[in-house]
């Protein structure tokens, strides 16, 4: 990017800006648009501490006692239906397609840019060009071949297809990733006689785990995330937390609370892996492009 | 776009070219292949089946009149008037999200790019909205904004009024008043840290030295970011705006909670949904499917141009 920077044409002489004036606006502004985007998600947090009745409140009662009644009716306090099935279907398709996600994309990474395949450009574009077709063109067949195979409502349905979604994010953020390991250090280790299998024991897990760490988290927002998929391909056995979210307003009546502590705790692990990879998710969500 | 000290280009030049055997390129091609074969199993076998039930009568409530359709399939969606208002809300939809955010995402990082007290927790708030399930941030806005009784919106209206001694607010019911902006604004919210983050990464990878000599030759701010930053961040904005679209332009959590797709709010995705959801007419969702795809394409084409005059970049860079 740098090299192609073209030389600035000529300015006029100014004086140089006061700038320690601009500074407290900058940052009065900055907090401004901070607290305005922050306010929904504030707004969410704290009204899934209210009762149903102060969260229903117009002016809102921002004041109103705090309680864990949302909380509770989530956990199906009143209806008995526990969350936990979904939840833990949701827990299980991330990680495991995760878990496969990296076990494809490690070794295709390394071939796409340590040791690279000829044309190993070709084949990226062919990754990032999946990523551009439309998930529901795909639904229909997905849909027939899991009838046929009598996989619907089946968790390992949805870990299959969360690996094909994030498959080819995985292979390039990983590509980026491994294009970091310094050449000297993987010729020294072939010199010394290392195999691949060590080669990547000992030197590329290693080094690239801050990447590979930052590749699953990414991976894991997107699976816990994904609702079309879940939504259609299962009913019963196999549904997640987002299908259970939209499952839970149905109920007539005051349910505010509820539904606020419902989106707070469904949340809740892509807000600490999102937070946890804060400094990789750029990297991540580019697929490597921006670090 | 890379700043690596290395480019991965090198490493073909630096491992001396013997003229590989044939064993030996299948051992270089080995770790790729099971990643490439499993994609192109589970992308592209779809993708032929779709084609083919694109030209046939299959609805799943009558099996017995299952049978080739020639194209009239593509004929009744390129006829249905509710596939046309879906290609025309899809790109509203997409292009007024991905501008808006990336408008305010440009802002935002501009400002996060300063130093001021409290900066990391500002960024922190500032991402907060990208890390809700878009489902759950859906139905935030739906029941605990929009909603004209109770809503936080509303409410917020009758709270300033009040102030000026008024008991008679504005009530709008946002839904029903703009379904389509509200939809919308849904999104902007989750997207904005999105663009925010690629941008600000953009912001800070400047050369610094540069803009130091342009201002110590007396550019003032907007000088600098015209003719220095701006061009600096063309590519930065043009991979967020891409990035943005590959993701709105399949949305279907906001569409399908906020409205479920009433009022004119079904974009391409939703309407392909009802189609085989509702409707089990598999080859006219097919065909929909087909048409879609091959609408994506032509984008896509561009767009991946786009990204590799990025690789290029980082093998010459």
């Amino acid at each position: 990017m740098s090299a192609t920077m073209t030389r600035p044409r000529p300015l006029r002489r100014r004086e140089p800006l006061v700038r320690n004036h601009s500074k407290t606006l900058v940052g009065l502004a900055a907090w401004t648009v901070g607290l305005f985007f922050f306010a929904p998600f504030a707004w969410m947090v704290l009204t899934s501490f209210h009762s149903e009745t102060d969260a229903a409140t117009n002016p809102p009662s921002i004041a109103a006692q705090l309680t864990l009644d949302g909380y509770r009716e989530f956990f199906g306090a009143s209806t008995g239906a526990s969350p936990w099935p979904a939840l833990i279907n949701s827990a299980t398709a991330s990680v495991l397609s995760t878990l496969l996600v990296l076990a494809l994309s490690i070794p295709a990474a390394y071939a796409l840019s340590i040791r690279p395949v000829r044309k190993w450009s070709d084949v990226m574009f062919f990754f990032l060009s999946t990523k551009m077709l439309p998930v529901v063109a795909g639904l229909l067949p997905v849909y027939l071949a899991a009838q046929n195979l009598g996989m619907l409502d089946n968790i390992w349905l949805l870990v299959l297809l969360y690996t094909t979604m994030n498959l080819p994010i995985a292979v390039w953020m990983m590509r980026s990733f491994l294009a970091e390991i310094p050449v000297a250090i993987l010729e020294a280790a072939a010199i010394d006689g290392a195999g691949l299998p060590t080669v990547f024991r000992r030197i590329i897990i290693p080094m690239a785990a801050p990447g590979i760490a930052a590749t699953s988290l990414i991976c894991f927002i997107f699976s816990w995330n994904e609702m079309l998929f879940a939504q259609v391909l299962t009913g019963v056995q196999a549904s997640t937390g987002p299908v259970f979210l939209t499952s839970f307003v149905t109920s007539q009546g005051l349910f505010l609370a509820k539904v606020c502590a419902a989106a707070v705790a469904v949340s809740i692990p892509v807000l600490i892996a999102g937070f946890a990879a804060q400094d990789r998710l750029v990297q991540g969500l580019t697929m490597g492009a921006v670090k | 776009m890379h700043k690596a000290k290395r480019p991965t280009g090198s490493h073909a030049a630096q491992v001396p070219r013997q003229r590989p055997g044939r064993a030996k390129a299948w051992a270089t091609r080995a770790p790729l292949m099971p990643a490439l074969v499993y994609m192109v199993i589970v992308t592209q076998l779809p993708f032929v089946a779709t084609l083919v039930i694109s030209f046939m009568n299959w609805d799943a409530l009558r099996p017995d009149e299952r049978g080739w359709a020639g194209f009239t399939n593509y004929k009744l969606v390129f006829t249905d008037p509710d596939m046309r208002a879906s290609v025309i809300t899809t790109v509203w939809l997409t292009a007024g999200v991905v501008l808006l955010s990336l408008l305010l995402g440009l802002g935002v990082a501009l400002l996060l790019d300063h130093k001021f007290r409290g900066r990391g927790v500002v960024r922190t708030m500032l991402i907060a909205p990208f890390l809700v399930v878009p489902v759950a941030a859906a139905l935030l806005w739906k029941h605990a904004l929009y909603n004209p009784e109770y809503g936080l919106l509303n409410g917020t209206l009758t709270w300033i009024w009040s102030l000026f001694g008024s008991d008679s607010p504005p009530q709008p019911d946002w839904i029903s008043d703009r379904p389509l902006t509200a939809v919308a604004v849904s999104l902007i919210w989750q997207w904005t840290p999105f663009m925010m983050l690629i941008l600000l990464a953009g912001l800070q990878s400047r050369p610094m030295e540069i803009i130091e000599a342009a201002r110590v030759d007396g550019a003032n701010a907007f000088q600098i970011f015209r003719h220095l930053t701006l061009p600096h961040l063309r590519r930065y904005l043009e991979l967020a705006a891409l990035l943005g679209s590959i993701y709105i332009v399949q949305n279907f959590d906001a569409v399908f909670t906020i409205t479920s797709g009433g009022l004119g709010t079904a974009n391409l995705p939703y309407t392909i949904y009802q189609t085989f959801y509702q409707a089990h007419d598999y080859g006219r969702a097919s065909a929909a499917g087909v048409v879609v795809v091959l609408g994506t394409i032509v984008v896509a084409t561009f767009a991946l141009r786009l990204v590799s005059t990025l690789l290029r970049e980082e093998k010459t860079s």
